[in-house]
């Protein structure tokens, strides 16, 4: 139970929660502690490098943040550990476990976003450029899987919107596509299934634009761990998971609805609106409940909410539609 | 072989088949199945139905292959009956934890969700083969009769990888290996009974 709102603190004042990598990075911390006088004779930035991935430096460190008044209350929040080490990122491996095991990898720094399309002049956003762009908020939001998982997570970042006003989008600009990150000899784990490369997702500008949908830069008040999408990714909490595109490197603005990957790979089973919807089953199971990730097997089914209960906020974006056919 | 070494390999064998259902236990009276526990039991039940029907299916070529281990079909039964245990507790999985024992909630994925359609499908198969399993019943069929009807086994382990595939997402290739196997089990039978056929011939044509 949650004892007062979350939004009353700001994640700073969270208890830093027990670093679920401890084990490694102390083996990491005790073989660099050995090789240390060597590294200073040989160039101590390159043997660190072999040790710990130069993003480890990054994931962890606390960012500055403030409440915002769009976090959800009244929910238990899901651990860290869980938040961290249960994840969907094929490129790094088909199983949960795998991203947290093999994203460490991912080079985030330097790291550059590249928008498009139907903009005013095509523009590259550094990424300490959009971490200053706004004040940094602590929002939590239901996250619901497709496969009918779902956690409560303390994200970290600003209205998507904030940072499209940067990008100067033409007045015939309908959709926003979403390109992450992929290098094959980094995301070695590509191959384990047959998807197309780089991971594509998409929204209508008006969804883009609500502010609900977060330019996602941490978790639990600490720069994203690379599983969770580092350095940048966006969290759109009234879709399923998969619409919330990771580690961002290109944003492009179209006059049509862009392709987007598990789309294109199952059109009847995901489709591009992927609106979280009880009412409508995925072929393969039915979304009418889901499995609330970190408690026991017992207590974890729970009832979906429409709209991942964010109705109040994004109904009226699909007024009008049939929510059926463009599920 | 002597008795007491079979009694060993047969304890061996109980403990190893017990111990995915025991690290099950154990993790769920610590609290230790993961972040999604009852993802952690299906999946592991189901995977364990899996690989032991494979061990099941691989005793036959086998023995057929290498005469000196024909002594491993006195284990067949065993892990047998262990993969309709598996089974057994991945089917109660679904009916406890997915569907909440609603038999509305349940009529209605047997009959839409295909993946559910095979898998009961392979459970439905399995049931009369455990329940066939005593010396008792095998004499009260006969020895024909009851091996004609414990080939549904093989129609069982289809249905079980097509449920494997239909589970998984599109252009997961997770059941790739496991596909591959059983496959090969099943295609060396007809294989093996071929050239058997060709050598018996040949032998006789050798004795005229």
């Amino acid at each position: 139970m949650l004892i007062g709102k979350p939004s009353q603190f700001p994640s700073s004042s969270i208890t830093p929660q027990r670093q679920y990598l401890s084990r490694r990075r102390f083996l990491r911390g005790a073989v660099s502690g050995v090789t240390a006088a060597g590294a200073t004779v040989i160039g101590g930035d390159r043997l660190a490098q072999l040790f710990s991935p130069r993003t480890s430096v990054f994931a962890d460190s606390k960012l500055t943040t403030v409440p915002s008044p769009l976090t959800t209350t009244g929910e238990q929040l899901t651990s860290y550990q869980d938040v961290t080490t249960f994840n969907n990122y094929y490129e790094f491996g088909v199983q949960k476990c795998q991203p947290a095991q093999n994203a460490g990898g991912l080079p985030t720094r330097p790291w550059s976003v590249n928008v498009e399309g139907l903009v005013k002049q095509p523009k590259t956003f550094d990424i300490e450029a959009l971490l200053k762009l706004r004040p940094l908020e602590d929002r939590v939001y239901r996250h619901r899987c497709v496969e009918a998982w779902s956690m409560v997570i303390p994200w970290v970042g600003y209205s998507l919107s904030e940072f499209i006003k940067q990008c100067e989008p033409l007045s015939d600009a309908k959709y926003v596509q979403f390109l992450s990150y992929y290098d094959s000899s980094v995301e070695k784990w590509a191959s384990e299934s047959t998807i197309q490369w780089p991971y594509s997702e998409g929204l209508r500008m008006d969804e883009a634009m609500n502010p609900l949908t977060l330019l996602t830069f941490g978790v639990y008040g600490k720069i994203l761990p690379n599983q969770n999408g580092a350095p940048i990714r966006i969290v759109v909490p009234w879709k399923y998971g998969f619409k919330s595109a990771k580690s961002i490197v290109k944003v492009r603005f179209l006059d049509r609805m862009p392709p987007t990957t598990w789309n294109e790979q199952a059109p009847n089973e995901y489709g591009f609106y992927s609106n979280v919807n009880p009412d409508v089953d995925h072929p393969r199971w039915s979304q009418k409940t889901e499995r609330r990730i970190g408690l026991p097997f017992y207590a974890q089914r729970r009832t979906t909410l429409m709209f991942n209960g964010y109705g109040d906020e994004v109904a009226a974006l699909y007024k009008g539609m049939d929510l059926r056919k463009d599920f | 072989m002597r008795h007491s070494t079979i009694v060993f390999l047969k304890t061996l064998a109980w403990a190893a088949c017990l111990g995915p259902f025991v690290w099950l236990v154990w993790c769920a009276v610590t609290n230790t199945l993961g972040p999604d526990p009852t993802a952690t039991i299906t999946f592991t039940t189901g995977l364990v139905t899996l690989r032991l029907l494979t061990i099941s299916l691989a005793i036959t070529p086998v023995r057929r292959l290498v005469p000196q281990l024909a002594w491993m079909v006195r284990f067949r039964r065993l892990v047998g009956l262990f993969v309709f245990f598996y089974a057994t507790l991945h089917l109660m999985t679904w009916v406890a934890l997915y569907t909440g024992f609603d038999p509305k909630a349940m009529s209605t994925d047997i009959v839409k969700r295909r993946y559910i359609t095979a898998g009961m499908a392979a459970w439905l198969l399995l049931l009369p083969l455990a329940a066939t399993s005593t010396n008792w019943a095998v004499r009260k069929l006969g020895g024909k009769r009851w091996s004609r009807l414990h080939k549904l086994v093989y129609v069982a382990a289809v249905c079980g990888v097509v449920h494997y595939w239909w589970q998984v997402k599109p252009g997961v290739l997770t059941p790739v290996t496991i596909t591959v196997l059983l496959g090969i089990l099943l295609l060396a039978r007809p294989v093996l009974a071929y050239t058997q056929r060709r050598r018996s011939a040949a032998a006789r044509v050798t004795a005229a």
